[in-house]
């Protein structure tokens, strides 16, 4: 088999993953779009692996290695989106922007002015 | 007897902060011991001072200020009577401080000048301090009063006893930040506080001078201590003596309140009347005549000095007797006085008798401290410090007035007063120098033409006293070979003094009918004050009555027949001279004669406004300016810099929107266009 289709293939299912995580607004489709990425990345471990031939097969060792850590972030990621969504009520990524600061005010430096009651001194 | 003198220092300013400290938990701890001392006993009279001295063991912050300055008052009483007994120096030194050039030398010069001057700054201190115990007795404050009260007594013993200029310094110093912290003493009142402010800063500019004199005059002889320094005077070059003497002159100009920088005093009387009495009166304003008799020899040697200090007292004495004959307010009728008496202590050094200058140092310290206290006691009584309030006080005040009597007629020089003896011996030397030339002892040494031409010594090591400089420097000075000052500078001062005596007597009586005769001008109750405020008064009318006899009977002091009949004529004229208008009409202020001069010797020759027109509002117009400059320029730039950092970093901010997405799209944008360099280029 000529290598162009897997590696093809390869690209496509990475283009389609990073389409997902960019574009996708509902955080669990986000992340299945992230193991997409990781499986296009397995596959090219695998197709390579084959076309060296590799008396380790460290390829193939590798892939198994990223299909056990995929497993386990997977799990890390739900559980956040599950607690992102108890709390929040919503799973939708454009709407969590606690990353960002509050809005910025250049007159008002909010933590050195306010004693412990938070009353502006 | 220096351990004496030590220990005579260290014992107010112990008790000054000890005082400070734990003033109200000594209150405390006595007050169980007072409650059983005021119980009465069956069978005890209760008289007045019974009472009070019941109620005094309670008063944790007198008792710490009263006890150390009577202890101090004995032995600094030990010291003089020692010095009267066997006169002579006494130097200890603790220790001497390395400097890296001249060291500091923590010692103590114990003589008869320091010894006697030291007994009256304790006994003046120790009247204060008994009599502010009633007057300050309602002050939430008294604790801390007390305790600045005893601070500056160790400071002004501390002056006088010291061994080294440079340690006198430090003890001048504190003297005027206590000056300060007392005259604020009711810094809620705005006008005390600018009092304060404005006696720190007048007095501040003479004592740069007077510490560049020190230096002037220290690194001339290569050290500070004063026995040094004396000693190698003769080795010092003319110009160093000149300017160290002429420096040393405008702190002397500055704490004795003389002519250019005098404006500070009359306004220090917002403070407390003792503190006026401690203070401004007796001591602190007299240590600046004192250093100039303590360092008398360098004077000597530099009669420019002498005729500059001459010119100087002769201004002030009398510009601030007619200034204190038109003042209202009684406190600063006595300021004015004490102004034009410094004067003439100042105007004796510069005739050529320190030991009358001394002399009337002396008596002035106490027929001024009976006049303050005494116009304690009157303000206390009329609730008002203007004399256009009082009068009629003398059959209800009987103590204060026979005090205050004996106290004005020290002040106009009547005899037998102290005040008639001291300055007739100022007036009497002034007379002697307008007809003498150059002292023939001047010209044997400073003229020498083996002292011109001879090598000058390089300094024998710090302890060693040039011995013969300092012999010779006592033998002349001492034993009373006059300065050669010019004559004309003795004529100024022999002619304004005997006109200051006039005014002087004028002012004092008309002070004295007004306040004590005639109607009362106010609505209040006539009665004595408080036996505590009344019996220091009558304390201090015996040495201003009595410490005149020792003139007739000392060898250097005894009064010229002559002299005292024409300042007695002086006295008169001015003390007559007001009776008569008064008797016109005792209701009315004999002052009013004066016409259209009253308002500018109210105003004291309105040498207050011209500072203010000359130097104050320049130097606020500056500092507007300069606040202006600050906000403007290196504020603006400052906080320019600031908000341009913000914008730009609003630019940055901009795409920190909390998106992960966009960060994600960010980071592959990134990571493609380093691909597309990396095949690109390579």
């Amino acid at each position: 088999m000529h290598l162009v289709y897997p590696v093809v293939i390869a690209a496509l299912l990475f283009a389609v993953g990073m389409y997902g995580v960019l574009a996708r607004r509902n955080a669990i489709l986000v992340l299945m779009s992230v193991e997409l990425m990781l499986n296009a990345v397995n596959l090219n471990l695998v197709v390579f692996d084959m076309r060296w031939a590799d008396r380790l097969h460290g390829g193939q060792v590798l892939t198994l290695f990223v299909i056990v850590l995929a497993a386990a972030e997977v799990g890390i990621g739900l559980a956040l989106v599950l607690l992102i969504y108890r709390n929040r009520r919503t799973v939708d990524v454009d709407r969590l922007r606690a990353l960002a600061e509050g809005d910025p005010d250049p007159d008002l430096d909010v933590g050195a002015m306010t004693d412990d009651e938070g009353t502006r001194r | 007897m220096i351990v004496v003198a030590a220990v005579a220092v260290v014992l107010p300013f112990a008790a000054a902060f000890v005082g400070m400290l734990f003033g109200h938990t000594a209150s405390h701890l006595l007050s169980p011991l007072a409650r059983r001392l005021r119980a009465p006993k069956p069978g005890t009279a209760r008289r007045g001072a019974l009472v009070l001295a019941r109620r005094m063991p309670a008063n944790g912050p007198a008792l710490i200020a009263v006890l150390p300055v009577a202890a101090s008052t004995v032995l600094t009483a030990v010291l003089a009577a020692d010095q009267l007994r066997s006169p002579g120096t006494h130097v200890g030194t603790l220790t001497r401080i390395p400097t890296g050039t001249v060291p500091i030398a923590l010692s103590l010069h114990v003589d008869g000048l320091a010894s006697v001057v030291a007994f009256l700054v304790c006994c003046v201190a120790l009247a204060v301090q008994v009599y502010s115990v009633a007057y300050m007795r309602d002050d939430p404050r008294y604790s801390s009063y007390a305790a600045f009260v005893s601070l500056f007594t160790a400071a002004m013993l501390l002056v006088v006893l010291s061994g080294d200029l440079l340690v006198l310094y430090a003890g001048w110093e504190v003297m005027g930040i206590c000056s300060y912290f007392l005259i604020g003493h009711y810094w809620h009142d705005r006008a005390t506080s600018r009092a304060a402010v404005k006696a720190f800063l007048v007095t501040r500019l003479g004592d740069v001078g007077f510490l560049f004199g020190i230096f002037v005059l220290g690194m001339a002889a290569h050290s500070f201590e004063l026995r040094v320094v004396l000693g190698r005077l003769p080795l010092m070059s003319h110009t160093a003596l000149l300017a160290g003497t002429l420096l040393l002159l405008c702190g002397v100009a500055g704490k004795s309140a003389q002519f250019p920088l005098h404006t500070w005093l009359p306004d220090a009387m917002a403070g407390p009347t003792p503190i006026s009495a401690l203070i401004h009166a007796a001591t602190m304003v007299a240590a600046g005549v004192y250093v100039v008799a303590r360092l008398y020899p360098a004077f000597w040697f530099a009669p420019t000095s002498l005729a500059v200090l001459g010119v100087i007292a002769a201004i002030s004495m009398l510009g601030a007797a007619l200034a204190a004959l038109a003042q209202d307010d009684l406190k600063r009728v006595l300021a004015y006085s004490t102004i034009s008496q410094l004067a003439y202590m100042a105007a004796g050094l510069a005739v050529g008798t320190r030991d009358g200058a001394v002399f009337h140092l002396l008596a002035h310290g106490a027929f001024k401290a009976l006049l303050f206290l005494g116009a304690g006691c009157v303000i206390v009584t009329v609730g008002s410090n203007m004399m256009s309030a009082m009068g009629g006080l003398r059959l209800a005040m009987p103590v204060t007035f026979w005090s205050m009597t004996v106290g004005f007629a020290a002040l106009a020089g009547i005899p037998p007063a102290s005040g008639f003896f001291s300055k007739d011996t100022i007036l009497s030397q002034a007379w002697q120098a307008t007809h003498r030339t150059r002292s023939p002892a001047f010209h044997s040494y400073a003229y020498t033409p083996v002292r011109r031409l001879g090598p000058v010594h390089p300094p024998r090591g710090n302890g060693v006293v040039d011995s013969e400089g300092y012999s010779f420097a006592l033998r002349h000075i001492v034993h009373g070979a006059p300065p050669a000052i010019p004559s004309w500078v003795a004529w100024l001062v022999l002619v304004t003094g005997l006109a200051t005596a006039v005014v002087t007597a004028a002012y004092a009586t008309r002070t004295w009918l007004v306040t004590f005769f005639g109607e009362k001008r106010s609505d209040f109750r006539p009665r004595e004050a408080a036996p505590l405020m009344s019996w220091p008064v009558a304390v201090l009318a015996v040495p201003s009555l009595l410490l005149g006899f020792v003139g007739p009977f000392s060898e250097r002091l005894r009064p010229e027949w002559g002299m005292a009949v024409v300042s007695l004529l002086c006295a008169a004229a001015g003390a007559g001279g007001v009776y008569l208008v008064w008797n016109n009409d005792p209701a009315l202020d004999p002052v009013r004669l004066l016409g259209p001069l009253r308002p500018v010797l109210r105003a004291a020759f309105y040498v207050d406004t011209a500072y203010d027109v000359a130097i104050v509002r320049p130097v606020r117009a500056l500092a507007r300016l300069v606040v202006r400059a600050d906000a403007r320029i290196v504020d603006a730039g400052v906080e320019g810099s600031g908000r341009g950092a913000r914008r730009l970093g609003g630019l940055l901010r901009a795409t920190e929107n909390g998106n992960a997405q966009a960060y994600v799209s960010g980071l592959f944008a990134g990571m493609v266009l380093i691909v597309i360099a990396v095949v690109v280029l390579t």
